[in-house]
């Protein structure tokens, strides 16, 4: 049977067959398994059948712990039943999947391996999730590649239904789950062959009905318990011969033949190496061209890990093998070896004694890849050399380099086997300019219109904003096995200038190969621009230079700086993968079905584009020696710390694969306030400020998402020594008088969002498009502005006791503890955390649940959270997704138990500290700066005075005295983590009544995900897991914790009410109990415009939508109604908000009638809802409280 | 009393339209209308920014910040069909054309030869009886010259007029230098019918927050004279209709008008001002000027007055800005 080719990723490949075999899916998102069911709710919203013809039901839970509980339950009550997870999110499901396994129920659920966070989280792929779930019943079923993934997902639902041991089905994260391939797709027609009815019908029929009722799920004792587990061993002994004879009635089917271990190379070789996952694939590249060499090797992979076969594994190895190296994609800290090489240990030696025909190897063990770190033809081909020696090492690493305990393989990086086939190419993008998008378009082309076998995989950065795209493409007559990026390219794509100046764009390009750049130059000065490392590798490389000014043709032709269609036809133009006519007709048909649904005038606009561009493009012929003057930017500066120039600096410079183990702190803990080493000089436009006009009102401070604009007030004879350009006023406060006023911009670290722009309320009289503050080019002024902004760094922070507090013109220039961080350009989020820092920070603890907060706060290579010159600052730490409310707590509980004990250690040592001294550190008040500033001082007094004792009690003391100065417990998370997943936790701790200050920045949106819907998306947004426009309300989680009645509960929006959100975060510090500020994030996953989004906030309060309001319990002691509504009743209809926004927007033009239904139930929900507040508002208050409750 | 007219060669039962305008965009209005009396409804406008701009916006919105990072390589779900602009206001058609008995007038409103007029078709196809070209466009170029202007507007309804069958009118702007040479060259163009005038919104200023403003005003009885003129004056010089717009609030509005030649008259800014349901009163009261004064037919009155057929042709003319002069002075005195 003819069966079609697409080209797909791995996610997509194990999504399509789980949907169509399933009946109920529950989901919950995590990279990189989200996508598996986002497809399954789109498909679901579009009616899409399953094998059966029924459209399967797909959940979204709270978590995956949700998650499973409803798979078990589903399972339970006999549906065909599925999920899809990753790392954190699996090991929330192991509760669930021992009693799954435990009842013998068929399922397969679909993991995509990923990191579990041990010093770190990491989102990248390795198996040390799957590894965790090995015992809990579940069959442990492995894909190498896309292919596979697709066929393994058919045959471990076949086998688990026959079988009835659950399965898990797993591929490696990002480098299978994210792999674009081309592959042949299962049809229907096939599923349903694979698929026995009868089987499906008994697995119904195990399932719970009052029609024929049993119970499941009992509790038993010492007396059956025992028996009871063992009576499943039969189904678990027949599971391997299932699994067999699936893979070979698939293999009849469609001619793949799969078995549970996979044989690959000389059948008389020496050395094999055993392994499991993508790697494999790499693997067997190597293995193929050392076999050429005559090189004794081979490769098992291991196809079915649990439950395990010994036999099946005997047969497989090679009868002459001598020696074996497995290898583990996990590490097992303290075990006697990773989990792989122990099972093979294990096998090997057991065969020993059942078979006395065959030779005990020497095995040896070995980890790599940990965290999708690369694992190439090289490090292979370094494992096989090191099984030749005698003496080969065991618990090995590969990749890395081990100076500390030696662990590590050394190999040789120069054996690069790339196929001499085909086209090798490597494109670097900036951010969301396309380039990743138009791969994958090009994948496709060449996928679909030619016999070649096409592979796409793409790097991504760490950064939100301004972000660097790296993709890997092969083409080639031969199906692609190449699990590695590529090593040396034919093709090299740079579609942005500026990486030139940062990094090695050329490090691949192979003798003779085509250099394609985007450059915003004329071509005929390109070259002079180039820096003069660049230009010498060209020349060495014998390199073929062409340049494009993609920007310019993608602009002429109405596509604004969307650069994607201009490069790819570049690309094959040049690259002769395709004939060019038929690559222009190839790709102005792909344009037609990436944006036909969107109308025929942007296929026209991209058309135009595709027929200017090979007018643009130009090759570029250079002499034979560098003539350039300038050299590339080192990636940080001489000035940084030395730990920063040589570790996090090779982060910075895309080197961190050469940092050695011994650089690396073993427990995850880093040095603060490195992201201002990092200039990354993404903006093309940056504030500049007009003293003449500002009013000195710190709004554009108070909103600047990155903490590039400041402001300090300072002597004027401070003024001496400033740069020519440097700008400076009088400070306009009475309270300032005398003091000069600066407002600086960082113009290196400023991503250009002109968000401060909008919200300058001053306007030019004489030219009214003119501001306070207006964005102006980068270039031209970036030299100046550089000294500018040191000289502003060296003048004295302002006075924190001379400037107010309580107003967003006095906080302005208090100095922010969280700078530059990764967020997006124009972020929503990170203003509230600067405003928290600017206020506490320097006694600030921060729990931060992972999500968008944690990424742009914590992710390498540096870090946003910072100290002030005397070294305090926020302390910062992320736990879980899930606990971050206990996690705080325990923070909270840590110091107040610490504060408690050095106050109990005072007292004892009071005689030898002075009574003065004990009474004022036990009474001091700390309700303002002030006061903690005299309490500093007793402390260090008092440290001085006990550094002179010598008693165990006076040590205790000299670590615990920091703590009698009040510190200022922040938990802070997305609406992800407070409406859902930690909703548990976070009720728990509100109720707990301790001083914790509650964050949530509320994006109505899963947005570090990738915009899945959260209880807290409001009725009518289109979202993933919403693509019909979510239904319900959105939670009102600041009612439910008002419920308490001793919860200090605030909703705020900076951009609509700034005041009002200061006045908020005081309060809410102050409050000796639990308070929840929940603060309005707009955000770019709401696809809305970036730039005047915190304006538009305006329109979220006047509709009533979001209405701003505290409620604090401190008023109900005084007697008075502790709810106070901040906002007026709704103003305009609700429309005027909602359809400014995509995400509302999108719904009237993919579900006209939904959406008109749903705004109208939108609207009564903003009116009711405001209705109950303004009754709460308006209520007498109850009697007073006792103040002792 | 007949009262019926043929305008685009639609046979209608009075010459009382209802002009593009938000009138059209309930459906539940169409009918309404109808039952006050409207004999034509001229559907709110397509604009040609919605046929293009709406697709950027639509891709822009759903891809922005998409294939940039890891963890979200897109922030939506991808629909499998967007319902854009164009093709709901297709089905608005179809609906409005299921709702009434009386013709409906489609709006296609934009200034450059592009895609966008090849919208044109699917208008026709989703039902309308006629097709109103709004061209609206503000020189404001000082490269543009007139006769680059006016050719633009030939071409583009040359553009609509190759790709449908139903009559086509042209919305006109008042401020052409040659007025009556631009209103021949539609007509040579092929114009069924000639829309006269089109408002030019004019925005306003915020003065508190010194921005400009966007500014919609409705029409004041007084501005149909200029419509009024201009019809008197092309009146039989061109075989396209010409229908009236722009300040027509009463009876005697219409009756006017239709006496300098219009084949019918719009009426939009007193409906929102006052309700549909004053329609019905227009009509009546124009029945019983009418009766009143003895006409049998709208036909009869049509183009009595135009400039061709009265007795002061001059008055439409120069000479006119005299006798307005002269009538203001004397009546300081």
């Amino acid at each position: 049977m003819e069966r079609q080719k697409v080209t797909i990723d791995g996610n997509e490949a194990a999504a399509y067959v789980a949907y169509h075999l399933n009946e109920v899916i529950a989901i919950y998102p995590i990279t990189p398994s989200s996508v598996m069911g986002e497809l399954s709710d789109e498909w679901m919203s579009r009616g899409t059948p399953n094998i059966w013809g029924t459209v399967p039901v797909v959940q979204e839970m709270q978590s995956e712990a949700g998650a499973a509980g409803t798979v078990h339950g589903a399972l339970t009550t006999g549906a065909l039943t599925t999920t899809f997870t990753s790392s954190q999110g699996l090991l929330l499901m192991l509760p669930n999947m021992y009693k799954i396994a435990g009842e013998l129920t068929s399922t397969v659920f679909h993991v995509a391996a990923r990191s579990v966070a041990t010093h770190a989280l990491s989102i990248f792929g390795d198996h040390s999730d799957v590894m965790a779930a090995r015992a809990t019943g579940f069959a442990l079923l492995s894909s190498c590649s896309v292919q596979e993934v697709m066929d393994f997902a058919l045959i471990a639902q076949a086998a688990t239904l026959e079988s009835r041991v659950p399965f898990m089905h797993f591929l490696d994260g990002f480098r299978t789950s994210h792999e674009v391939s081309k592959i042949e797709k299962l049809t229907v027609e096939d599923m349903k062959a694979m698929i026995d009815d009868e089987l499906v019908i008994a697995h119904r029929l195990r399932g719970l009905s009052p029609d024929r009722p049993v119970m499941r799920g009992s509790a038993q004792n010492p007396d059956v318990f025992f028996q009871a587990r063992e009576a499943a061993n039969v189904f678990y002994i027949n599971c391997p011969g299932l699994v067999q004879k699936a893979m070979d009635k698939f293999a009849a089917l469609t001619g793949r033949q799969y078995h549970l271990f996979d044989y690959f190379g000389d059948p008389n070789a020496e050395r094999v190496i055993v392994v499991m996952g993508s790697a494999a694939e790499a693997c067997q590249d190597t293995v193929e061209k050392l076999n050429q060499a005559d090189e004794k090797v081979g490769l098992v992979r291991v196809r079915l890990y649990r439950p395990f076969s010994v036999k099946h594994l005997v047969d497989a190895l090679p009868e002459g093998v001598r020696t074996i190296a497995v290898l583990d994609r996990t590490k097992e800290s303290g075990s006697s070896g990773e989990p792989l090489y122990l099972d093979i240990v294990n096998a090997l030696v057991e065969m020993s004694s059942q078979r006395k025909d065959r030779r005990m190897p020497t095995i040896i063990g070995g980890r790599y890849g940990l965290s999708s770190k690369e694992f190439t033809p090289a490090m292979i081909k370094g494992i096989f050399d090191e099984m030749l020696k005698a003496d080969p090492k065991n618990h090995f690493t590969v990749g890395i380099k081990d100076d500390l305990t030696g662990t590590s393989l050394e190999y040789d990086e120069d054996f690069i086997i790339e196929s001499p086939f085909g086209v090798r190419a490597i494109f670097h993008g900036l951010g969301s300019d396309g380039t990743v998008s138009a791969n994958k378009s090009s994948i496709r082309i060449i996928g679909e219109n030619t016999p070649n076998y096409a592979q796409g995989y793409f790097v991504y950065d760490s950064k939100k904003a301004g972000s660097v795209t790296v993709s890997h493409l092969r083409f080639g007559p031969k199906p692609i096995h190449s699990s590695y990026l590529i090593g040396r390219a034919n093709f090299i794509g740079c579609h942005f200038f500026g990486f030139l100046e940062r990094y090695d764009v050329l490090k691949e390009l192979e003798e003779g190969g085509v250099f394609l750049l985007n450059s915003m130059y004329e071509h005929k000065q390109t070259w002079d621009k180039l820096p003069r490392e660049v230009q010498q590798e060209l020349i060495t490389k014998k390199a073929q230079f062409y340049v494009i000014d993609a920007t310019k043709v993608a602009r002429e032709a109405g596509l604004g700086g969307r650069i994607n269609t201009v490069m790819q036809t570049a690309f094959f133009a040049i690259s002769g993968v395709l004939p060019r006519e038929e690559a222009i007709t190839a790709i102005k048909e792909s344009i037609k079905k990436t944006y036909g649904n969107k109308g025929e005038e942007i296929v026209k606009l991209n058309y135009e584009a595709v027929d200017h561009t090979l007018a643009h493009l130009h090759r570029i012929q250079f002499p034979k020696e560098a003539t350039s003057q300038h050299s590339r930017i080192e990636a940080v500066s001489s000035q940084a710390p030395k730990y920063v120039r040589e570790v996090i600096g090779k982060m910075i410079g895309r080197c961190g694969d050469e940092i050695p183990v011994s650089r690396m702190p073993a427990d995850g803990t880093f040095p603060v306030g490195t992201s201002k080493w990092e200039k990354r000089n993404i903006a093309q436009e940056i504030p500049v400020w007009d003293p003449d006009i500002c009013i000195q009102c710190g709004k554009c401070v108070a909103v600047c998402p990155h903490a590039v604009i400041r402001t300090k007030v300072y002597d004027p004879a401070l003024l001496k020594k400033s740069p020519g350009t440097f700008k400076s006023v009088e400070a306009k406060d009475a309270e300032l008088k005398g003091l000069q006023f600066t407002i600086q911009v960082a113009p290196e670290d400023c991503t250009g969002c002109a968000i401060c722009v909008d919200i300058c309320p001053v306007k030019n009289k004489s030219e009214t498009r003119l501001k306070a503050i207006n964005m102006k080019e980068q270039l031209p002024i970036k030299d100046e502005e550089i000294k500018n902004w040191d000289f502003f760094l060296d003048l004295p922070e302002s006075d924190r006791g001379l400037v107010k507090h309580s107003t967003i013109r006095g906080i302005q220039s208090l100095e922010p503890l969280f700078e530059f961080s990764g967020a997006c350009a124009g972020c929503g989020e990170t203003p509230y955390i600067k405003i928290m820092t600017q206020l506490f920070g320097d006694r600030a603890l921060i729990a931060n649940a992972t999500g968008c907060s944690s990424i742009f706060g914590g992710n390498l290579p540096t870090t946003p959270w910072t100290k002030n010159k005397e070294g305090r600052g926020p302390a910062w730490s992320n736990s879980l997704f899930e606990d971050n409310a206990e996690f705080g707590l325990g923070f909270r509980l840590a110091v107040d138990k610490q504060s408690e004990y050095a106050r109990e250690l005072i007292k004892k040592l009071a005689s030898s500290i002075g009574d003065t001294l004990v009474n004022e550190l036990l009474s001091a008040k700390q309700l303002d700066e002030a006061d903690i500033f005299e309490q500093r001082k007793r402390v260090e007094l008092l440290k001085k005075k006990i550094a002179r004792l010598k008693t165990p009690e006076a040590r205790q003391l000299q670590s615990l005295a920091d703590m009698l100065v009040k510190k200022s417990v922040w938990i802070i998370g997305g609406d992800g983590w407070a409406y859902d997943i930690g909703f548990g936790g976070l009720d728990h701790v509100m109720a707990a009544g301790k001083d914790v200050n509650i964050l949530v920045l509320d994006t109505e949106v899963y947005s570090n995900t990738g915009g899945q819907a959260s209880k807290s998306t409001p009725r009518g947004a289109v979202a993933k897991f919403a693509a019909g426009g979510k239904p319900m309300p959105k939670k009102d989680l600041a009612r439910i914790a008002m419920i308490y009645e001793y919860v200090y509960v605030a909703s705020v929006a900076l951009g609509a009410k700034d005041e009002h959100t200061l006045k908020a975060f005081l309060e809410a510090e102050a409050y000796p109990g639990p308070s929840l500020i929940i603060a309005y994030s707009h955000c770019i996953a709401q696809g809305i415009d970036m730039t005047t989004a915190m304006s538009d906030q305006k329109n979220a309060v006047l509709t009533g939508y979001w209405p701003l309001f505290r409620y604090n319990p401190a008023l109900a002691f005084e007697g008075k109604n502790p709810l106070i509504l901040d906002s007026k009743s709704p103003k305009i209809p609700l429309d005027e908000f909602m359809y400014s926004q995509n995400r509302f927007k999108i719904l009237t033009k993919t579900h006209p009638p939904r959406a008109k239904e749903l705004l109208k139930l939108a609207q009564e929900d903003v009116n009711k809802r405001f209705e109950i507040f303004e009754q709460m508002a308006a209520q007498a208050p109850a009697a007073a409280e006792k103040k002792d409750q | 009393m007949d009262l019926t007219t043929t305008y685009l060669g639609l046979k209608l039962k009075n010459p009382l339209i209802i002009s593009a305008s938000p009138l059209s965009e309930e459906i539940d209005n169409f009918r309404r209308l109808e039952d006050a009396g409207a004999s034509c409804i001229v559907h709110y406008s397509l604009f040609e920014e919605q046929i293009t701009g709406e697709i950027y916006e639509a891709d822009y919105y759903q891809t922005f910040g998409s294939e940039s990072f890891a963890e979200s390589l897109s922030y939506f779900p991808k629909p499998s069909q967007f319902i854009l602009g164009p093709q709901e206001y297709c089905e608005h058609i179809r609906l409005a054309k299921k709702a009434v008995d009386i013709p409906i007038i489609a709006s296609l409103n934009g200034h450059s030869l592009g895609g966008w007029t090849k919208y044109a078709r699917h208008l026709e196809e989703a039902g309308a009886d006629a097709l109103e070209l709004n061209i609206y466009y503000l020189a404001t170029d000082p490269e543009d010259t007139s006769e680059k202007i006016e050719n633009n507007y030939v071409e583009v309804l040359k553009a609509v007029k190759s790709v449908v069958k139903i009559p086509v009118a042209v919305k006109l702007s008042p401020y052409f230098s040659a007025m009556a040479n631009m209103a021949v060259r539609l007509d040579q163009a092929g114009a069924d019918g000639l829309v006269l005038f089109n408002r030019f919104y004019q925005p306003d200023i915020d003065l508190e927050n010194l921005k400009i403003t966007p500014n919609v005003l409705l029409s004041n009885s007084p501005e149909m004279r200029l419509p009024m003129r201009w019809i008197a004056i092309l009146f039989g010089r061109i075989k396209a209709d010409m229908a009236a717009t722009s300040g027509i609030h009463t009876a005697a509005d219409v009756l006017k008008l239709l006496m300098v030649g219009a084949k019918a008259t719009m009426l939009c800014s007193i409906l929102l001002r006052k309700g549909i349901d004053h329609l019905g009163r227009i009509k009546t009261e124009m029945v019983e000027w009418m009766k009143e004064h003895e006409y049998r037919s709208v036909a009869q009155m049509q183009g009595s007055i135009s400039q061709r057929l009265c007795t002061d042709p001059e008055l439409f003319e120069r000479a006119n800005y005299m006798k307005v002069l002269k009538s203001y002075h004397s009546g300081k005195r």
